[in-house]
């Protein structure tokens, strides 16, 4: 069983980690027909993460990669050396028949194999053509190399997160990855309703620096507009709230090995049930101007009570009087004991070739009619060589066997 | 590919926006695309119009910096939801819509009679995007929520902080828990779009917070999903399961940078060494012999040998050291240029503000004068995500004002 969402598209896919491969998988949940183009020659290592940690047990190799598992649900995966002619022909056989050509590699990387856009243009005069990487194809940094961390400090996003008098904390993740991925879809699909529209195709230039930055709208105008840097004297506060000012406004220390809990006060109601509920009775805190006044104090004062409370009890007791309020979520508690993802089926086991059933990332949206379905696991090393090369493009079995024996697929 | 007028890839697609605070940056996105979005406030004006910051910090409804960001492109209409009149033209004015994107509670509209279940029959083309702190039909459905608590339950802030486990972990700056549900109410709009070019029927969508951010922590889920194992927080780093080593410097104008990944390869270490050398830091750096050492490998050092063979130790540790060594003592601009423009991968970390006047940024068009007739003055905005030629991701015009487009209304 497939969606059928997206069942009418059909992408001839380069794209590898997840800042790229994240695009086309939301787009494989959604029924598209995504098909993965790897090198024979390295063992599709061209994502490494074919190769990487975390492991299911203890085999190793370019089959056993977790995150590549994660990464590449759905999508089907065929080798061709595009070193040789004969992959070169493949390739160009492979994109005449498909809607788009995505790639996150390097900046240029795709041209120097032969398919850059004005040959992708000639091959298919209305492809669509996506190309993502960390400063994107334009500009005097598009030869500079990127991955998460880099992208999200140069776009203003590492700054934002920490405490004031310290290094920024950042993200411990690469967040720019995924929302690399996710407006890669973006851009993909936008290129795609455009394209269903008009009929035309077109090159679209995807940096990640570039999405990153606009997710910081409110501070940037605090400077273009005000002229305040968030380069400040006690800034950044990111537990804080400056936009817009709440106080207060947190993560509390909680009974338990490092166990924390996060809560606000939005509005004097949100306050007033706070106040009530752990026996906080100050007149400085009477209004916003003074708990913003007098937020170490406050601060203090709810920690006071936080700190010798289970963060989960402590949460459904704020939730209770309608204060928003939530536990720092470990993985444990959020994968496996929490009744919403589970209600939500937020982690589907899929069946990987070589490692069996794994549970993966689910996707955040469902739909009424066309809904999103995770069942197989990231392609082997040219495991639909014979759907594509075959079905597709018309090869025999035995040309195939030749293509192999050449070191051509 | 600033001054390019032509229509977004949304041209003649109609939204309705109930304003709110979680799907305002989804509405900028498709507004930014070319949407005609339609965001619909109380006849007040909806409460994110008294957000910090103000334009000269004095509050006032059409002063928030907030609003103005985010419902940029947008056009505004007021209707009372609590009154039948008002609900009538809001069924008229879906009516006309392609999209209608919400964050209500769940319960409210289906209450008030203007749900997509009671509107669906009368339009079977109609797509509708709910944004819900956990979804609309969970056990957690009805709980308070805002940005924090969505990074704190969802995941991301276990993974961010420092370090010293006694400070609190960290949530990251920019309402990241509401642009990251809006991010993925974008992708269902669109791929609902694409699906109704094929069978003609809208359909609905419903979108959690929750689970966007669940699925948007990279090692943190999948680390737990595969292999049991639980990430820790770490400065400036990814959280992770085995500690790992810094990868940040203070440049002498006081602005951390990334050092990404040590050199590896011979050619890495000739890089560093020459760079030294140009800038005159060899004789500061005891460990330079390393490097050098290093610049005679056959094979890239691999991190598995870190530990086991002491001179791959030596030598991975004074690479490491050297990039921290010249990033401490040049500007971090001029450090940021002088590793990448040598093939290393490291990074500045801008504040926001510092990101606009990067010549990346420029050359790109990335800021964008967004004019306020109003105010007979332009301010800079940021631009767009991607560069389209043929259907250009734009900052049409600035926010509305309340009910500035009233007269869209039947």
């Amino acid at each position: 069983m497939k969606s059928e969402a997206l069942s009418h598209i059909r992408i001839c896919d380069f794209t590898g980690q997840l800042a790229g491969a994240g695009a086309t998988r939301w787009m494989a949940a959604f029924g598209a027909e995504i098909i993965r183009v790897e090198d024979p020659a390295r063992l599709g290592k061209w994502d490494v993460l074919r190769g990487t940690s975390p492991f299911v047990d203890e085999r190793r190799g370019h089959e056993f990669g977790g995150c590549f598992n994660n990464h590449n649900v759905e999508k089907l995966g065929i080798t061709l050396n595009l070193r040789t002619d004969k992959g070169k022909d493949l390739l160009t056989e492979l994109i005449a028949e498909c809607d788009a050509v995505t790639e996150n590699f390097a900046a240029g990387v795709l041209e120097r194999l032969g398919f850059g856009y004005d040959r992708l243009r000639e091959i298919k005069p209305d492809i669509l053509y996506v190309s993502n990487c960390g400063f994107g194809h334009a500009g005097p940094y598009r030869k500079y190399k990127t991955w998460g961390p880099i992208v999200q400090a140069c776009c203003g996003l590492t700054f934002t997160s920490g405490l004031p008098d310290m290094p920024s904390a950042g993200w411990g993740y690469s967040y720019m990855d995924h929302h690399g991925g996710n407006f890669m879809a973006m851009a993909i699909m936008a290129g795609l309703i455009h394209r269903s529209r008009t009929g035309e195709g077109q090159w679209i230039d995807m940096s990640c620096t570039d999405a990153g930055a606009t997710m910081l709208g409110p501070a940037v105008l605090d400077y273009t507009v005000n002229g305040r840097p968030l380069r400040r004297d006690g800034m950044p506060y990111s537990n804080r709230s400056q936009f817009p000012a709440m106080a207060p406004h947190g993560i509390y220390e909680a009974d338990g090995h490092d166990a924390w809990l996060a809560l606000a006060a939005r509005d004097e109601g949100d306050w007033h049930a706070i106040a009530e509920l752990i026996g906080i009775d100050d007149r400085r805190f009477a209004d916003l101007a003074g708990r913003l006044a007098h937020e170490d104090d406050l601060d203090d004062a709810v920690r006071a009570w936080t700190s010798k409370r289970d963060r989960f009890e402590a949460a459904a007791e704020l939730q209770a009087v309608g204060v928003p309020a939530a536990g720092v979520a470990k993985p444990v508690d959020r994968v496996d004991n929490d009744a919403n993802t589970e209600a939500w089926g937020l982690w589907p086991t899929v069946t990987h070739g070589e490692m069996g059933r794994v549970r993966v990332d689910g996707i955040p949206a469902h739909f009424s009619d066309t809904d999103w379905v995770l069942e197989r696991g990231g392609p082997l090393l040219g495991q639909h060589n014979r759907q594509i090369l075959g079905g597709l493009l018309g090869y025999s079995d035995a040309d195939l066997a030749d293509l192999a024996a050449e070191g051509v697929i | 590919m600033a001054g390019n007028d032509l229509p977004g890839a949304l041209a003649g697609i109609r939204v309705v926006e109930l304003a709110s605070e979680a799907s305002a940056y989804a509405g900028l996105m498709l507004a930014g695309m070319g949407a005609e979005v339609i965001v619909v406030e109380p006849p007040e004006g909806h409460h994110s119009r008294g957000f910090e910051p103000f334009l000269d910090d004095e509050a006032g409804p059409e002063r928030s910096l907030w609003w103005w960001h985010y419902n940029a492109s947008k056009l505004g209409v007021t209707l009372d939801l609590g009154e039948e009149g008002d609900r009538d033209r809001f069924r008229s004015l879906v009516g006309t819509a392609d999209v209608v994107l919400e964050s209500e509670r769940p319960g409210r509209l289906a209450d008030l009679g203007i749900d997509h279940d009671t509107l669906r029959a009368d339009h079977p083309e109609l797509i509708w995007v709910s944004l819900t702190p956990f979804g609309r039909t969970g056990p957690r459905s009805q709980e308070e929520s805002i940005d924090l608590t969505v990074l704190a339950a969802g995941g991301p802030v276990w993974s961010c902080g420092y370090d010293d486990h006694a400070i609190p972990p960290q949530r990251g700056g920019g309402n990241q828990g509401y642009q990251t549900g809006s991010v993925f109410a974008v992708l269902s709009a669109q791929t609902a779009l694409l699906a109704r070019d094929r069978t003609g029927q809208g359909q609905f969508v419903d979108v959690s917070l929750h689970a966007a951010a669940n699925v948007t922590t990279e090692f943190a889920s999948v680390q737990w999903l595969v292999a049991g194992e639980e990430v820790q927080r770490q400065t400036g780093r990814h959280a992770a399961v085995e500690p790992t080593t810094f990868t940040r410097a203070l440049s002498v104008d006081d602005i951390d940078v990334n050092t990404g990944f040590p050199p590896r390869s011979a050619r890495d270490f000739a890089v560093v060494v020459e760079w030294m050398e140009s800038l005159g830091l060899k004789d500061q750096f005891e460990e330079f012999f390393f490097l050098e050492m290093g610049t005679q490998l056959e094979e890239d050092l691999h991190l598995s040998q870190i530990g086991q063979d002491p001179e791959v130790t030596a030598m991975f540790g004074a690479a490491r050291e050297a990039v921290r060594f010249i990033a401490q003592n040049i500007t971090a601009h001029e450090f940021f240029i002088g590793a990448q423009e040598r093939g290393l991968a490291v990074g500045i970390i801008y504040s926001p503000e510092e990101v606009l006047a990067d010549p990346h940024f420029q050359e790109r068009g990335f800021p964008v004068e967004v004019e306020h007739e109003d105010l007979g003055r332009s301010f800079t905005y940021v631009g767009a995500p991607y560069i389209a030629p043929k259907s250009p991701y734009r900052v049409r015009h600035r926010a509305p004002h309340i009910g500035e487009h009233n007269h869209l209304l039947a």
